[in-house]
């Protein structure tokens, strides 16, 4: 059905436009930005009067949780909730049970994606079997069947060589590789920032070297491989310069930030709360700095939810004991919002950093408006408070570090490949 | 953010850590204990009623007999009726979560519980989860915090020293492994003693621990010089494993508490201890059975203190 969406702002940080512009949507796409194309009738017409129309979110790091921790999360329940988060792509990892290490695995759950109508699903390939680190992967048949990078989520790579190889045979065909930068061992039972909160609650700790010593590894065997490096959830002010000082020699790497680390910090943990048990860990106030002049400079290309639902039972724990995760693609677009207002940036800038550069560290083409492309949009209204409820989100996933927040900005309509999945 | 530990009138709810509790708590619990002392040593009968009718439910996810037997003392001589629960090898083995376990505890009436669990921060959820007219006393959680041996520890002292504003005071050992370090520090800095030090190799300090106001010393002799408290840590045997030291020999040679050491302290100091020692590991037989050793004294008091800590939170005056 073609859709008139009429009065909005349009902000398309790809196009460099903010402005009072209606978007005709015709065939699944963009028809038109500011004048209707010929002959267009419109099926549907969307108000978007005192709303920001945006390209839909894109967030390479959303775990749906399926296969095999249906318990924690379904495909339906996280769909619902990308959908009212505004994201109309995602990249889910592959620490799935059984991993995503098999062609078959990333077909069915494209499949069953598909057929919800909802969020466009971009699975991220195991790079080794069963995420053990030890064979590699099937990476032209998983992307053949729709992998869009290859990673080993939280199960980090001990045997560099394995990773060198893994970089080597990804860098043959081009294909892009996603990691967590830690070391195993120095990360060992660790459960916090190794900074004065770990210290005065006697938390088992994960000092910023383990971060370092990984990304220090990660960025030599990029430079001698040639892969397509992303730093996936960089976490410290060492490893943001890192980073910076790899993209000025010319290196081909990037890098994304989790939201709760552009917001939050060790002290957040309180006394104990394990919605703040996050991995990797919160850090300190200047770590926190440091990623958000990370964002500024573009040394850090997106932020993404990190979206990981635990059950509840799971976080009912000492913190120690607790499961690392939170929820978070409905508290994507408000925290990238407060941090916007929060450093002065313009909503263009920011929104930059969840659609149109995630879009690119996919490769796909999505992130943005123009003419011809898919009409994935985001309908938000930017006055809009609400206070975080845990109950009232949509994800099955509960557990929020911002549990009881006041929010700015809700979004309002989201609309994937033309067909309007969501509103309020 | 709320502290945990008080009730809306800023009055001990539960006792969970000495971090962040006013020195006026700390000194009412002090008084409170001597109180219990003079109970103890100055009279036949060693029971007073004040807890007659309530139930105490000592919950041990981590085995201990002398932290239990003290706790357990401490309740039947304020007339509490005491139930010893070692959990360890029972509910949470068979699959039982930490707060179905209160939550059973809880519906066979309990009015007090006294909970040792070996990870932090787990007696902080129990006293967040159970209904308000329970109390929570932790008896060790993890690495984070063991008040009321913190407690005893301070008693000790005063009870030698007299007065805190003038003490310069070493702790000694593993201190990234102990809960009793870090609710001792607390504890200290809080009752007002200028000095705290922290003496041990870099393997067994926690990376900030110059952020919980101490002064860190690596050298024994130095560490120790003209200290009126020597406060040793006990070592356990499984930091051999973990590479945090290279074995018992090593350590008793460069940490270990000799005569010879425990002269560069004053020589009116005390040397304490929160047991079971090692001897021969951080500490000298000489010194722990010496006259400076104030090691079994502290036992005595650490009953006193618990009543103490029990009967406040009872509210029982």
């Amino acid at each position: 059905m073609n859709i008139h969406i009429k009065n909005g702002r349009l902000i398309d940080p790809r196009n460099g436009i903010d402005a009072q512009l209606d978007v005709f949507i015709a065939d699944k796409h963009v028809a038109g930005i500011g004048k209707a194309p010929q002959g267009f009738v419109a099926g549907q017409v969307i108000d978007a009067g005192g709303l920001i129309v945006i390209p839909g979110l894109v967030d390479v790091a959303a775990r749906l949780r399926e296969p095999g921790y249906e318990y924690k999360a379904t495909l339906e329940s996280e769909m619902d909730a990308a959908m009212a988060g505004g994201v109309t792509s995602l990249a889910c990892p592959p620490d799935t049970d059984p991993p995503l290490d098999e062609p078959g695995l990333v077909e069915m759950l494209k499949h069953r994606a598909r057929s919800l109508n909802q969020a466009r699903v971009f699975p991220v390939g195991a790079l080794t079997y069963g995420l053990k680190g030890e064979e590699l992967t099937e990476m032209i048949e998983l992307t053949e069947a729709g992998c869009k990078a290859f990673s080993q989520a939280d199960a980090l790579l001990t045997d560099t060589r394995v990773l060198m190889r893994a970089m080597q045979y990804a860098a043959t065909f081009g294909y892009r590789v996603w990691l967590r930068p830690q070391d195993a061992f120095l990360a060992k039972d660790g459960v916090a920032h190794d900074g004065e909160v770990a210290t005065r609650f006697g938390l088992p700790a994960i000092p910023v070297v383990a971060e370092t010593i990984a990304l220090s590894t990660m960025l030599q065997l990029a430079r001698e491989t040639g892969v397509k490096l992303h730093v996936c959830r960089i976490s410290s002010a060492e490893g943001v310069e890192m980073v910076r000082v790899a993209k000025s020699q010319g290196l081909a790497v990037t890098c994304d930030v989790s939201m709760n680390h552009v917001h939050l910090t060790e002290m957040d943990i309180g006394f104990f709360d394990s919605n703040c048990h996050l991995m990797p860990p919160l850090r300190s106030l200047r770590d926190k700095a440091a990623l958000r002049q990370g964002l500024l400079d573009g040394t850090i290309d997106a932020i993404c939810s990190n979206h990981s639902p635990v059950d509840e039972d799971a976080k009912l724990l000492p913190f120690a004991e607790a499961e690392a995760g939170a929820t978070g693609m409905e508290l994507l677009l408000p925290l990238v919002l407060k941090w916007a207002e929060e450093d002065k940036v313009s909503l263009s800038d920011a929104l930059a950093r969840v659609t149109t550069n995630p879009a690119q560290l996919l490769g796909v083409k999505v992130g943005h408006l123009s003419v011809g492309a898919h009409a994935d949009v985001c309908i938000f209204d930017p006055a809009a408070a609400w206070k975080v409820e845990p109950s009232a989100l949509k994800s099955q996933g509960k557990n929020t570090p911002f549990n009881g927040y006041t929010m700015q900005g809700r979004v309002r309509h989201s609309i994937v490949e033309g067909h309007l999945a969501y509103s309020i | 953010m709320k502290n945990p530990q008080l009730n809306k009138n800023g009055e001990l709810q539960h006792l969970l850590t000495t971090d962040g509790l006013p020195a006026s708590i700390l000194r009412h619990l002090l008084d409170r204990a001597t109180e219990f002392v003079n109970v103890a040593e100055g009279r036949e009968i060693k029971k007073v009623p004040l807890l007659h009718g309530k139930s105490v439910f000592n919950i041990f996810f981590e085995n201990s007999t002398r932290t239990r037997t003290t706790f357990e003392i401490a309740a039947k001589r304020l007339s509490a009726d005491v139930v010893n629960l070692n959990i360890g090898s029972s509910s949470t083995s068979k699959g039982e979560t930490l707060l179905d376990t209160v939550d059973n505890l809880c519906a066979m009436h309990a009015d007090m519980f006294v909970v040792r669990h070996s990870s932090s921060g787990a007696v902080h959820l129990i006293a967040q989860h159970v209904a308000p007219e329970i109390h929570v006393i932790n008896a060790g959680d993890g690495r984070h915090a063991h008040p009321t041996q913190a407690l005893l520890d301070m008693f000790t002292i005063r009870h030698y020293k007299k007065e805190f504003h003038n003490l310069r005071v070493a702790i000694v050992g593993d201190v990234l492994h102990s809960r009793v370090a870090r609710s001792q520090i607390h504890a200290l800095t809080t009752l007002g003693v200028p000095e705290v030090r922290v003496v041990a190799p870099k393997t067994l300090l926690p990376t900030h621990v110059e952020k919980l106001g101490v002064q860190v010393y690596h050298d024994m002799k130095q560490g120790l010089k003209d200290v009126d408290v020597v406060m040793m840590l006990r070592l356990q045997n499984e930091r051999m494993q973990g590479a945090l030291l290279p074995s018992a020999q090593e350590y008793f040679k460069y940490y270990g508490l000799t005569q010879e050491r425990l002269a560069e302290a004053r020589s009116d100091a005390i040397v304490m201890h929160p047991g079971p020692m090692n001897r021969g590991v951080e500490i000298d037989s000489s010194v722990a059975d010496g006259t400076q050793s104030v090691i079994l004294p502290q036992v005595t008091f650490g009953i006193a203190v618990r009543m103490a800590v029990m009967s406040t939170l009872a509210g029982a005056k």
